[in-house]
């Protein structure tokens, strides 16, 4: 049984532009204890849909417009505010990109760190002290009790983004959501970081969601992969299977673009065109428009994610039907 | 062979004055601290390094954003440093720059041709009257069309600025172009439209670029030789197959393995070659050798002499006492 199982999430902004189809009808599902990759661009609604699940979404001009989320018995996006407090910072917790601003300057990082305890395990102050040393031993920063005293400026990037982790994981949650964890650090600190993570959530035995950009970290440190575009999951696989067959094209156009995985000087592969404007209603394929393949129907939709082999889903009607392997 | 720019021991230090003001403590910022490179005239230099490391400041000096403390910044033989400012104001179209974040380097309130024409209406290149031909030509070059010239910047993605400000940049038709972090502010598809522009123009008008990353994939793409920089010093500098896929400072290989590879089938044993710790800082940079709080394959004495840039094997400087023995 999945431990978050996500059906037809759908969340506008509703702005003076138009209604922005920020996600337009995603579903998902994340097994215990297991590392999830979103990738995508920026504007593709990954970072969106995890904020929906939390409730962290403004509303107005964001409005979810329809889907469940099923959670250890509860729907996130139906539930009450009372409960969505007794799961959010316990069961699932965030990790957010940059970690300069994710902590609040005025406070201690000890107080910050300890909170969660405070609020949801009705635990002593001293008690709480003792778990958030021990916590802050364990993502790598050394000298704890005295760091425990410190403001954030006091802490480097990294250090700062271990006091995020620190803080996430002291509930033990069930579901870590880390967006963009890495990107605001260097790649020698991010490589640190990842292995963290990792690390944790062998301890742990959590599941993590893993937002991100870059398709080098998903190879990296995921188990299995989805790849959005334009509000809408186009391809969902096991990391082996998607860099090993990538069947949707927006995903091949993405691997083939990317220098690491090209020859010294040669011509990258480049997809033409923008994404598409999200304010308008797009009838089939959203990557249609820059598709190489994409033939009229490809613009008569809608075009469901459907397996083409086990555990490997694809929304390209062209794949699904064999006229292009 | 003559290099089209020679920067020799290039020093920029910025001091800074802190604490209340009868306590007040002086100290200073080595951004860079001795840095020698040159630029053959119609080659690609790839400068990586960490956040801090003095990459940018050393793009900056070069087009003397910033003065440097000492050493020479030679542009075709010219001590950019002696020459006078009407001798100076002639050579800086040969010299134009790239910046990474195209949302801040255009000015919101200027036109697609107010931005392309500027530079080459105040050097005096073109009158007003032909001006409108030329930007044309030139958005046409990085693959704009003409009639967007009367837009403003809002009106355009960051793929679309970034072409903007490469046409800013050939309107002069310069030598050297220096891009500093030109495709970091970008998503990956838009990327790699970018780096192809750039191959190209590079290419076709024979344009010496000294491209300035964080991101090694990229740079290895581009460049002819690459140098690695580290606490405001070159490291490590060669030929770009032979850095990326041979290095040898202790600090270029953590830096290459660092890198995530999108290829899962490669998945290394990352632990064993994790650096440890954050990047000292620029302000009291440790003594001796820069790298050797974080280096793997620390000696006493590394902790003694500040390691000279040596040259080891064919066109490669390493800066590590111990390069001999780790090969």
């Amino acid at each position: 049984m999945p431990l978050l199982d996500v059906k037809n999430l759908k969340t506008h902004f509703h702005t003076r532009a138009g209604i922005v189809r920020a996600v337009d009808g995603v579903s998902f599902s994340v097994a215990p204890g297991e590392m999830l990759g979103i990738v995508g661009e920026s504007g593709s609604g990954k970072s969106v849909a995890n904020l929906s699940l939390l409730g962290l979404v403004p509303m107005p001009p964001g409005k979810i417009e329809s889907g469940t989320a099923q959670f250890d018995g509860v729907d996130l996006l139906h539930c009450t505010n009372a409960q969505r407090r007794t799961i959010r910072g316990k069961k699932i917790s965030m990790v957010f990109q940059d970690p300069m601003t994710a902590l609040n300057p005025y406070l201690r990082i000890g107080d910050q760190i300890m909170e969660p305890l405070l609020i949801h395990e009705n635990m002593s102050k001293a008690d709480a002290r003792a778990r958030a040393v021990a916590m802050l031993k364990r993502v790598g920063i050394h000298d704890a009790e005295r760091r425990l005293r410190e403001y954030p400026h006091r802490f480097s990037g990294g250090m700062r983004q271990r006091v995020m982790i620190a803080m996430a994981l002291i509930t033990h949650p069930q579901l870590l959501i880390a967006d963009e964890p890495t990107t605001a650090l260097d790649v020698t600190v991010q490589a640190q970081i990842l292995e963290l993570l990792k690390t944790m959530q062998a301890e742990l035995g959590m599941a993590v969601i893993l937002i991100t950009h870059d398709l080098g970290v998903i190879a990296e440190s995921c188990d299995r992969v989805l790849v959005m575009y334009a509000g809408r999951i186009v391809e969902s696989a096991t990391v082996d299977d998607l860099f090993r067959e990538p069947k949707h094209p927006y995903t091949r156009a993405l691997l083939a673009s990317i220098p690491a995985t090209q020859e010294k000087g040669a011509q990258l592969y480049t997809i033409q065109g923008a994404p598409p404007d999200l304010t308008a209603t797009m009838e089939g394929c959203p990557f249609a428009p820059r598709c190489e393949h994409a033939q009229p129907q490809c613009k008569i939709g809608p075009i469901p994610l459907a397996e083409i082999a086990p555990g490997h889903a694809t929304a390209c009607k062209r794949i699904l039907a064999g006229e292009i392997t | 062979m003559s290099a089209l720019l020679d920067v020799q021991s290039l020093r920029v230090h910025f001091p800074i004055v802190e604490g209340p003001v009868f306590n007040r403590r002086k100290s200073i910022v080595r951004a860079v601290d001795g840095v020698d490179l040159y630029i053959a005239p119609g080659e690609t230099l790839g400068l990586v390094g960490e956040s801090g490391c003095g990459k940018s400041t050393v793009a900056r000096s070069i087009v003397q954003l910033v003065k440097p403390t000492s050493g020479a910044i030679r542009f075709n033989g010219q001590d950019l440093a002696s020459i006078s400012r009407t001798q100076l104001r002639t050579l800086r179209p040969s010299i134009q720059m790239v910046f990474q974040d195209p949302y801040a380097s255009l000015n919101p309130r200027m036109t697609v041709f107010d931005a392309i024409a500027e530079p080459m209406i105040a050097h005096g290149l073109i009158k007003l009257s032909e001006a409108s031909e030329r930007v044309a030509s030139l958005m046409a070059r990085v693959g704009l069309a003409a009639r967007w010239m009367r837009k403003y910047p809002h009106e355009f993605s960051g793929g679309q600025r970034q072409r903007i400000a490469i046409a800013r940049a050939l309107a002069l038709r310069p030598k050297l172009i220096i891009a500093d972090e030109p495709v970091s502010a970008l998503d990956v598809s838009v990327q790699a439209q970018i780096l192809n522009l750039i191959a190209e123009l590079c290419r076709e008008e024979k344009l010496a670029l000294l491209l300035i990353s964080h991101d090694l994939s990229v740079v290895k793409h581009l460049s002819d030789r690459i140098a690695v920089m580290y606490l405001g010093k070159i490291v490590e500098l060669g030929r770009a197959e032979d850095i990326y896929h041979r290095p040898q400072h202790p600090y270029t290989r953590a830096l290459i393995n660092a890198v995530p590879i999108p290829d899962p089938t490669r998945k290394r044993d990352r632990a064993a070659v994790l650096l440890q710790g954050d990047p000292p800082s620029p302000i009291d940079p440790p003594q001796g050798c820069p790298f050797h709080p974080r280096c793997p394959h620390m000696q006493e004495r590394c902790k003694q002499v500040v390691p000279p840039l040596e040259p080891h094997g064919e066109n490669r400087v390493v800066a590590c006492i111990r390069a001999e023995e780790l090969q």
